[in-house]
């Protein structure tokens, strides 16, 4: 007679997908940074004019929107069984890029 | 033919994609996502072109410079956009069980980018410098 089997453990996921899609949130913070930072370059390069500022601080929030969305995902993808992207996340992520491009399109005016 | 209606209601309301047909593998879920991001920083790449060319050219012509850096920051606007629709089409088709969406765009992409690094090409070497 044999023994009672182990209960069934989760599936390990051989290639490391929620791994791989937090470093993937890392990578694109990282862009998100160099691109936060050229735009800052660009408006003190300009010396700081009422709209220069505004533009800046827009900047900032864009990149400190996107850290706080990525952290957010980062959070969920911590379990064996991560929960698909949500689409608000996706929209949010998606809105700080265009707030980038659409500050750098009022700097270079 | 495009069903821009049905495209429009899932830009307003991203949620509903998961309303609808099988949840797949959550694997199939993060590769998704992966791609997105992938766009994500092809688009941030774009923008951040868009600021370079405007700062470090300053010896080109203000109206190519300009034409350029604004072509490269409405490039990765686009990128953005293209990003979140393309992943919920695929998420969507991915539900129901469809084939994946195929898109012209990375084509037009392309495009775009050969035609503005031509230029920044001719404009360095026939010296269009001001």
């Amino acid at each position: 007679m044999t023994s009672p089997s182990p209960p069934p453990r989760p599936a390990r996921d051989p290639g490391l997908q929620p791994e791989r899609t937090r470093l993937a949130w890392r990578r694109t913070t990282l862009a998100c940074t160099v691109a936060a930072v050229l735009a800052g370059r660009a408006a003190l390069h300009r010396g700081l004019s009422p709209g220069g500022l505004v533009a800046l601080a827009l900047c900032a929030l864009a990149w400190l929107g996107f850290l706080l969305v990525t952290q957010a995902r980062i959070a969920g993808l911590g379990t064996g069984r991560p929960s698909p992207l949500a689409g608000r996340t996706a929209v949010a992520a998606a809105a700080c890029v265009v707030a980038f491009a659409v500050c750098g399109a009022a700097l270079l005016a | 033919m495009i069903d821009i209606a049905g495209r429009l209601r899932l830009w307003l309301a991203p949620e509903d994609v998961h309303a609808e047909g099988r949840t797949p593998d959550y694997r199939f879920s993060l590769a998704n996502e992966r791609t997105f991001l992938a766009w994500l920083r092809t688009a941030l790449a774009l923008v951040g072109g868009g600021f370079a060319v405007d700062q470090f050219l300053p010896h080109l012509h203000r109206p190519v410079r300009v034409t350029l850096a604004v072509l490269l920051l409405v490039g990765g606007a686009l990128c953005a956009f293209r990003a979140v629709d393309h992943w919920v089409r695929c998420e969507r088709a991915m539900r129901r069980g469809e084939d994946l969406p195929v898109s012209r765009f990375p084509t037009l992409l392309a495009l775009l980018v050969a035609v503005i690094a031509l230029v920044m090409v001719l404009a360095a070497t026939l010296g269009w410098a001001g």
